[in-house]
Order: C-alpha cells, then structure tokens, then sequence
C-alpha cells in the first residue's frame, strides 16, 4: 500500500558485516517526498552504509527498505529510481562532460534526439552551460562536483543521494555550495538524502536530520529542533556547543522538574517529569551571559574564573572554572569595533542564563 | 637527487661497477653480435666482416618470412588469449578480500619461481597420448560406456571400439597452450595493477546511473586500465614472440618460431652472421612495439592525471 506522504521507507533495517561488526542496527527512517534529509554523524556512524543500502550498493542484513512504495528487495542499483552524487564525484575521467551526463541517458535507451536537450538542461541546471566538450581534467573541484550533480539529476531520479558532498571542497566554496545544493532542490523538487558529519552543514541545508550514533538514529527532527531540544547527551553534544551540567532530580514544581545543580541549587526545567536521579542539565553558551554581580531575578549562575578566552571574529568563546572545576563556556557576541578587552583572564564573573533556556537530559 | 653534485666521487665510485657490468657484459656482446649480422662466413669458425647486407636480405627469402609471419601469429594468438583469460583473473583478484589478494597474486606468480623446462616438462606429462588430460577422457569414456553397457546399448559401439586419446602434443595447439600457459602471468599483473588503482567509485557511478555490469566493464573499466591493457599486451607479446623452449618442445614439425631458427644458426648451421642478422630483425620489432606502448602510454597519461 503506497502512502502518498513517503517517499523512502525504512524499515527496522540492521547491516552486519562479517559477524562481529554491526554498521547499521534497526534504523526505521520515513522520508517525505519532496524533503531535504540529512543523515548525521561521526565516521564510522553507520550513515555512509545506509546511504549504499538505499543506492542498493549493499544489502540489508535485515530489514525492508521502500521507495516510492515498491520493495527494492533484489533490485539491482542500477534499476532503482535513484541516483548517486559519490564522495570522490567518480567524474568519468575518460569522456567529456557532455558524454558524462548524457551516459546515463545512453546506457537507458533515452532516445538520441532528446539526449542533446536534456543534456544541457541539466548543465544549464548547475550553471555549467557551454562546459560539455572540456574534460575532467580541465575542471576544478567545484566543477567537476556540478557535473556529477548535473549527470545524476539528468536521469530525473525520484531521490538524490549525495554522499558527503562538500567535504572536498574548501570553506569558502563550501559555503557557497551548501545554498547552491538548497536552491537545486527547490528547483527540481526531488527528495535529497544528504550524509554528513558537518553539523553545520546538515543544520543550515537540511529539512530535517537524523543524528546517528553506533549504526542507531539517536535523534530525528528539525535543524532548530535538534539544536533546541536534543533528546540526549550524544546530540546535545554533537550538535553546537553546549555545557554539560550535573543534577539530580529533586522533585515537581507545577509542571516544572526541580533539578538540583552543585553550586546553583534547585532549578525549575521544563521537561520529562519521569526523570528521577541523576540528570543532564545543558545550556548552549550564547543562551549564558557574563555578568559582574550575580544573576538577574529571572536568571541562575555559577561564578567561575575566565580561564582562556577565544576569539572568532564575530563571537568570542569565554572558558571560565567554578569552585568544583567544571569547565564553562559562554559566547560573547562582539557588538562593537572596541572595548571587546573588557573581559579579561582572571576575572571572576557570574556565568547566568535563564532556566527556561537550560534542557533537561537524561542521565 | 641533486646531491651527486656534490659529491661526484661519491656517486661514480658507486655507478661505476653497474656501468662496468652493463658495457662488457652485455652492450659490448651486443655490438659484437650487430657487428657479426653484417659479416660472411669463413671456413668453420671464422666470420668475415664485410659490411654485406646478404644476411638481411636472406632474411626476407620467403622461408623466413613464413617463419616470423608464423612467430607473430603463435605470439598474436597467444597475447590476445591471454589477455581473454587473464582480464577475469584480475578481475577476480581485484575484488576479493583483501586478506585473499596476496595469495592469489601468489598463485599467479608462484611458476615464476619454477624452472621453464621443467614447467614445460610437466606440460609435456599433462599433455601427451598417455598423460593427464587423456586420462580423464578416458575415465569418463569408460563411465559413459558403462552406462550405455547398463542401458544395454553396448553393442552398438556408440563411443567407438576403443577409446581413441586426442593428440594433444607436438603441434601448433599444443605450442599456444604452453606459451599461454607460460606468459599468462605477465598479462595478469599489469591488469591487476591497473584495475587496483582504479577508484571503484567510478564502477559504482556507471550502475547508479542505469548501466548493466556488461556495460559498465567495456564503457569504463576497459577504457579506464587501458594503460594496463596496453603494458599487459606489450610485455606478453614480446617475450612469446621470442619463444624458443616451448615451441621446440611442445611443438610439432611445423611449429617452429623465429627463435628457433636463430638457434639453429648459432649451433647446429653454425651460421653466425645470419642468426646474429635474424636476432636483429627480433630485436627491432621489439623495439618497434614498445615505441608504440610509449606512444600510447603518453596518450593515457593525461588522464590517468584526472
């Protein structure tokens, strides 16, 4: 039974390789159509092996996986209704960019006359138009990457797969490209399935995005849902930056978990009122602000010392130590030219943010 | 590398006994020989140097012709066979684990370290009237008219009175499948060379993009070991054209190869200028090909670069 609101359906599927390593454990993931999905994570996650299961490189140790309703149990990679952008783009390096992207029009029976049209259509698409007789070798990076997106979405896919696509290129290009690949996806409307372990990237270009962890989906949800609300220590960790607080449960206050924090005291977090013992409290560190004299009326703190201060330009990154050693980070935006040396190493200042910007973890 | 300037002595204290080696061992034969191709013959021993071109010229009589169009032909045969059988062993190596590639390699290399004659010899068991290979037939000749003993259609002699063994030995067949045999390894290790450098994301692409394995092998992999291809039918083709153990013992009457003939001249006709003039002849044609493979090679090297 197709359901019109999937396009890609994974199911319970599990990779083992050999008998000893797992890569993927009981994924279930429904992608929409239409979506821009990210899976994310750090090498060895299990993300680049479910994007090969999806291509049909590899096979599901168990498991179904579904596209656009039919099972692609047994069908060959070359007979499913997707294409691949490959991490090294694996540009024919023996056939013009014409022939690169007309190839796999050629090898389906696409008839002669509609090639050529469709051809520089899809060079045009990447802003490649008037680049089809050059060869590989005669193109950057940056290029030769909009060919193989040009020779993948040639063939109309239902879904795009793009391994690590940007990890190639430099910062500035990469930039650049991550806009460019969102614009591509408005315009053609295919479902993309990105795999990445730059969180920003996943962040900035994705719908939504599936963290994974040891060949599991730690968490599956929006950009600003991961970063906002991550549901355990690994994504509160893995996405942004974040402090990391020990509590400990200490009781309910209306709807509110008080959760008892060294050196601050009870704190009411909004969150799973479940949650007994030993908990997580996070606070990203431009959700703190530096003050002098101790925190607002709305607002908790610890004290601690600055112990290094990083500057990046737009933003600087202030490490403070406590009285019990925890390490803190706050970022301070730098609003104006001058004056940013207020703060110095040394220093004692109030680390405060308000409890309703904290997130409640599990242990 | 710049440092031999340095130390000139240095570096002709250590250059000097290779180049030694080189000269008198094997560029001052050498000369000797091209020196002798242009000579005549003198009584027994004696070779007069006479700068004639009569042994150049004898070469091209028709008799020798037939012998080296017969010796690119057994070497042509060979290198193209080859090159059929040894692309699905790369292949094969290419893609199996890889705790396994190094002993297959192994396995290809592995009758380098075996005597040819003996090699040959072992060739000449398996392949004679009372060797392996009729052996087999007969077992099974044997089995089959057991069966036909068991359906009662013995009588009729369907298999023949006697099991007749194929002659498998002393002919032109016979010479192919040695010199095969013998120089499969040349043509394997190049491929897999070639086939093991290639990023396998380029196979991947070609099925991702709707093509068949077929296709895929003759639309990228060939064209992309290319390079290997070319060094695999070079250097298989070279030595088999210079065979001379394999054709003289496996071969029949009319099997022999250029090489043989140059043999002969040396020892039993004992007609050095003319041998030395044929080895000359061998000697171009080889250098003829691997001109062509540089050629080629340069051809290639551009886009290996990609």
């Amino acid at each position: 039974m197709p359901d019109n609101d999937v396009m890609i359906s994974i199911k319970e599927v599990t990779k083992r390789f050999g008998n000893t390593v797992t890569a993927v454990d009981q994924v279930s993931i429904d992608i929409r159509p239409g979506e821009f999905f990210a899976l994310l994570g750090p090498s060895g996650c299990g993300k680049t092996t479910l994007l090969r299961m999806i291509a049909g490189f590899e096979l599901p140790s168990a498991g179904q996986i579904l596209i656009d309703g039919q099972d692609m149990e047994g069908i060959a990679p070359n007979h499913r209704p997707i294409n691949m952008v490959f991490q090294s783009y694996a540009v024919f390096p023996h056939m013009s960019v014409f022939d690169n992207v007309a190839y796999g029009l050629k090898v389906s029976g696409v008839p002669r006359a509609e090639i050529g049209p469709r051809v520089e259509e899809s060079l045009d698409l990447v802003k490649l138009a008037g680049y089809g007789p050059r060869m590989p070798d005669q193109l950057s990076g940056g290029q030769r990457q909009r060919v193989a997106l040009a020779r993948a979405l040639v063939k109309r896919p239902k879904v795009l797969l793009l391994d690590e696509p940007l990890s190639a290129l430099d910062a500035k290009l990469r930039e650049a490209m991550q806009l460019e690949l969102v614009r591509l996806q408005h315009t053609v409307g295919i479902t993309f399935i990105v795999v990445t372990h730059d969180q920003k990237e996943a962040l900035s270009m994705a719908n939504r995005i599936a963290v994974m962890e040891e060949g599991q989906v730690r968490q599956l949800a929006s950009p600003a849902e991961l970063y906002e609300a991550p549901n355990c220590r690994f994504v509160a960790d893995f996405i942004g930056k974040t402090n990391l607080l020990q509590g400990r449960v200490g009781g309910l206050s209306g709807a509110q978990v008080l959760v008892q924090v060294e050196g601050i005291g009870p704190v009411p977090l909004s969150g799973d009122k479940e949650m007994r013992g030993e908990v997580g409290v996070a606070v990203r560190p431009e959700k703190m602000r530096l003050r002098g004299d101790g925190p607002a009326e709305d607002e908790v703190g610890i004290k601690g010392r600055v112990a290094e201060i990083a500057y990046f330009g737009e933003v600087s990154f202030v490490y403070l130590t406590d009285a019990q050693g925890r390490s803190l980070s706050v970022a301070v935006p730098n609003h104006k030219r001058t004056g940013g040396g207020a703060i110095l190493t040394g220093q004692d200042h109030w680390c405060c943010w308000r409890p309703e910007d904290a997130i409640l973890l599990p242990e | 590398m710049e440092s031999w300037r340095r130390h000139p002595l240095v570096f002709w204290l250590i250059n000097l006994p290779p180049t030694l080696w080189l000269v008198v061992f094997f560029l001052l034969p050498l000369s000797i020989i091209w020196v002798f191709s242009f000579g005549e013959k003198e009584g027994v021993i004696g070779i007069n140097v006479t700068w004639t071109l009569a042994n150049y010229v004898r070469a091209f009589d028709p008799l020798y012709l037939e012998i080296f169009t017969k010796s690119f032909w057994f070497a042509g045969i060979t290198t193209f066979l080859c090159l059929v059988i040894g692309f699905p062993i790369a292949i094969f190596i290419t893609f199996s684990p890889a705790r396994w590639r190094p002993v297959l390699l192994l396995l290809i290399i592995l009758p380098f370290w075996t005597n040819l004659l003996i090699r040959t010899y072992a060739l000449i068991a398996v392949l004679r009237m009372r060797g392996y290979v009729n052996f087999t037939l007969e077992w099974f000749w044997e089995k089959a008219n057991g069966v036909l003993l068991f359906l009662g259609l013995d009588n009729v002699a369907l298999l023949g009175e006697r099991f007749q063994p194929l002659e498998l030995l002393y002919n032109n067949t016979a010479v192919v499948i040695g010199l095969v045999y013998v120089h499969l390894p040349f043509m394997v290790l190049p491929l897999y060379a070639a086939l093991d450098r290639m990023d396998k994301s380029y196979l991947e692409a070609s099925l991702d993009l709707g093509a068949g394995q077929f296709r895929t092998f003759f639309a990228v992999t060939v064209p992309l070991a290319k390079a290997g291809i070319i060094s695999g039918l070079i250097i298989t083709f070279i030595p088999a054209l210079g065979s001379f153990l394999t054709p003289d013992l496996l071969g029949g009457t009319d099997s022999q190869m250029i090489a043989n003939v140059i043999e002969r001249q040396f020892k039993s006709a004992n007609d050095w200028p003319f041998g030395a003039a044929l080895s000359y002849l061998l000697m171009y044609i080889t250098f003829f090909a691997l001109a062509i493979r540089a050629l080629m090679a340069r051809g290639t090297s551009a886009m290996e670069a990609a």
